[in-house]
């Protein structure tokens, strides 16, 4: 209904104010643009995140040195957290797809705040470039872990205060996108759209939102506070200084416990847009996944310290969050039972996004399984801290956050360049990654349970076996996410305009504007009238993607 | 098998009856949505019929994962309040880890880097640094406990089998963390005491009542 100048222009040519090529992506305030800042600058972060577990998994492929030092390795393994969780697993949904879609699935023109939008991506590359730098300070990449624990963190002479700062100012820009999207949210939704009426991706980040906002500035300054410990001896954390490392363990999970459900919340999302729209059928239950996505966000406020239960917690602190930790899951198993049911009676077609929703169920639910493991008192005292949590948490943040992010490119890739990618090449990089992901991580539940903890450079060689088997895994992996890029990249160097406007046969509001999307939108002003999912049973929009994977 | 007053038993008990559970639920889940895959293919129902939810299900499958995961919560529960009481006639062993090695200091004194215990008695280890944190992990024993500076944490066991058996440092502490492995030798209680001799008269402690000094 605009009449201005933007009518119509998609909003990969409209440059705006700003002529150079360069300077119109990075000044731009479209959400769209910024969400696309966000997915190349975080595919790179992956990518090195990737680069270091490659080397990790390449040095322990047999007992003894392979190819660094322990030094290298306790350093490596570090920066593979700190990216991977901090850059890449906790704001990767929201910052790239949530930025994109979010207006679009409200059939808004931008978020609330489209400046300050532009201001956390700035901090977010602030904050990781920081991090990358003070790889090559003097003194030493950081070697702590990601989890910073003190008293170590108080001695290490490596660079541990860039790596600080850095992760304190990504959390400034986690804020204030959350703040961005409450906003956005409350205020922004088209005429029509009642809450009852949004996608669930959108009640996803609506969850995710307030989780860090409250959640965040607890990291904050307990970070800040570690800085000045190492600066100042105050002895807050310092047990040599009177101080209590324990109490640096609690302040670090009361937000990043939560900040685990940050990372799995918006997947979840993703996965309830998705299923419903190859299954061709509205989703089942879907009030109980909306508000599921509720009831996760606050009581997994409340479940911090099962990471600390070989701490030396009162058995009356152990007894609650035994017990809470495992209500945790329940509203988890809802929305797993609800996407099921989803399948009942559907018209379902294995596309690319389809196949990782649905390798998305299987994994995460392993991961959910082996979660409730470690929430059983006696088995987490033998099971903490070994490679049986490496491999839950893999299984949870990478088959669970990670399918869920590939899940979503499949799905939203063509809509946001106009391009169609090759579909026999995504699906062969699913099941290659799929196959390889479960090399990789499952011996690593079996040599946990046998006793191999984590974070080792070395091992005893009863665990020879499962090592080099998940070394092997990794490769793999790599293989499949290499051919899953080069199929991105061939798709982005086409001349070929892709320009169907829904070629999924999604009934949310993003299939029903132009591809790639105008400047603000929506040429013309989307109604809503009903459910998001409200197929009309038609006989199916012709597949013009799937003709790709036949030349 | 090892059993400290079937701690381990209880362990792997709970272990197996939350892997049982999981493993069913999982096949079924992944049964199922292969089944719908195949059945309700675009193939095989090219027309797909809108289900907006059902109550009673919904209900079903709330309320029984609940009673599930409460009945897991309890067997862990049971087995770790176990390992929380050590009987009164424990044996006091102080375990200290350091980077990046664990000593152990033991009522008459001797202070050892190998952990010796006599068979069939209970042993309470009270659990400490003096530096960073770490964590005294048997994982024959099927327990660990944190060794955190200024802080004693305690945790007991009874090995019922005769042998040695790996110590293994689980919270990371730096450059040698992989390296801090040492044992559990036990011993028959003549051996035991006969150690507890030669540990003495090598280090010339004079009497057991000359207190153990930590620093
Ligand atoms: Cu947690
Ligand atoms: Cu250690």
């Amino acid at each position: 209904m605009s009449s201005d100048s933007s009518h119509n222009v998609s909003y990969l040519d409209y440059k705006g104010r700003w002529k150079g090529k360069i300077t119109s992506w990075i000044f731009s305030t479209d959400h769209k643009k910024i969400g696309v800042l966000y997915l190349f600058s975080m595919l790179i972060l992956f990518s090195i995140g990737v680069l270091f577990g490659f080397l990790m998994r390449l040095e322990l492929i047999a007992p003894g040195k392979t190819i660094m030092e322990p030094q290298m390795y306790n350093s490596i393994f570090t920066l593979h957290g700190i990216i991977m969780i901090f850059m890449f697993i906790i704001p990767g949904l929201p910052a790239i797809f949530g930025n994109f879609f979010l207006p679009l699935l409200i059939g808004a023109k931008d978020v609330a705040f489209p400046r300050l939008n532009l201001l956390s991506w700035w901090l977010f590359m602030f904050g990781s470039l920081l991090a990358i730098l003070s790889v090559f300070l003097p003194g030493g990449p950081v070697d702590t872990g990601w989890t910073f624990y003190v008293p170590y963190s108080v001695r290490s002479t490596t660079n541990v205060f860039p790596a600080l700062i850095a992760a304190f100012i990504l959390g400034f820009s986690s804020i204030l996108t959350g703040l961005n999207f409450i906003t956005t949210i409350h205020r922004m939704r088209v005429q029509g759209m009642t809450w009852f009426r949004m996608p669930l991706f959108v009640w996803s980040l609506y969850a995710t939102s307030w989780i860090q906002i409250l959640a965040t500035p607890i990291i904050g300054i307990t970070l800040l506070l570690v800085v000045m410990e190492r600066a100042f001896n105050i002895g807050i954390f310092d047990p040599s200084l009177g101080g209590d490392p324990v109490l640096f363990q609690h302040l670090f999970w009361i937000y990043s416990h939560p900040a685990v459900y940050v990372m799995i919340i918006p997947a979840m999302g993703i996965i309830s847009e998705i299923i419903p729209v190859f299954a061709r059928r509205t989703i089942f239950g879907y009030k109980f996944i909306a508000f599921s996505s509720i009831a996760i966000a606050l009581m997994g406020s409340l479940v911090w310290a099962h990471h600390m239960f070989t701490v030396g917690m009162s058995p009356t602190a152990m007894i609650i969050f035994s017990v809470l930790t495992f209500l945790v899951a329940i509203p988890s198993a809802i929305k797993v039972f609800n996407w099921v049911a989803t399948l009942y009676k559907g018209s379902i077609q294995l596309d690319p996004p389809m196949l990782y929703a649905l390798g998305f169920i299987f994994l995460f639910s392993i991961g959910g399984f082996t979660g409730l493991i470690q929430g059983a008192l006696s088995v987490n005292i033998h099971i903490h801290d070994t490679s049986f949590i490496v491999a839950h948490f893999h299984y949870v943040m990478f088959g669970g956050t990670g399918f869920g992010i590939f899940a979503a490119l499949h799905y939203w890739f063509p809509k946001m360049f106009a391009k169609s990618y090759n579909m026999k090449t995504a699906k062969f990089s699913f099941w290659t990654l799929f196959f390889g992901f479960n090399v990789l991580y499952f011996p690593m539940f079996v040599m946990g349970w046998l006793g191999m903890p984590r974070r080792y450079y070395d091992y005893l060689p009863e665990y020879h076996i499962y090592h080099f088997i998940s070394t092997i895994g990794s490769w793999i992996v790599v293989i499949a996410l290499v051919a899953m890029f080069a199929n991105f990249i061939v798709a982005l160097r086409k001349k070929e305009k892709f320009t169907e406007e829904n070629p999924w046969g999604g009934e949310t509001l993003e299939w029903k504007t132009s591809t790639p999307p105008p400047l603000e939108n929506f040429d013309i002003e989307p109604v809503v009238d009903s459910h998001p999912y409200e197929y009309k049973m038609n006989e199916p929009d012709q597949d013009l993607l799937k003709e790709e994977g036949t030349k | 098998m090892f059993s400290n007053s079937n701690y381990i038993d209880s362990v792997d008990h709970a272990f197996i009856f939350i892997v049982a559970i999981s493993f069913i639920l999982l096949v079924f889940i992944t049964g199922l949505m292969i089944y719908f895959v195949i059945k309700y293919s675009r193939k095989n129902n090219p027309k797909a019929e809108n289900i907006h939810g059902n109550l009673k299900l919904e209900i079903f499958w709330t309320v029984v994962p609940v009673f599930l995961v409460m009945g897991m919560f309890y067997f862990g529960w049971v087995g770790y309040a176990d390992l929380q009481n050590p009987p009164p006639e424990s044996m006091k062993v102080k375990v200290v880890g350091q980077m990046w090695k664990w000593y152990f200091d033991y009522e008459n004194g001797v202070r050892t880097d190998t952990l010796f215990v006599p068979i069939n008695k209970p042993v309470k280890v009270e659990v400490t640094s003096i530096d960073v944190n770490h964590s005294f992990f048997v994982p024959a024993f099927r327990f660990k406990k944190d060794a955190i500076p200024n802080r004693i944490n305690t945790a007991w066991f009874k090995p019922e089998e005769l042998g040695s058996f790996d110590v293994a440092c689980a919270e990371y502490c730096g450059l040698k963390h992989a390296y801090m492995y040492t044992e559990v030798v036990v011993m028959t209680e003549a051996d035991f005491l006969a150690k507890m001799e030669s540990e003495l008269a090598k280090k010339n402690i004079p009497a057991p009542t000359e207190v153990k000094t930590d620093k």
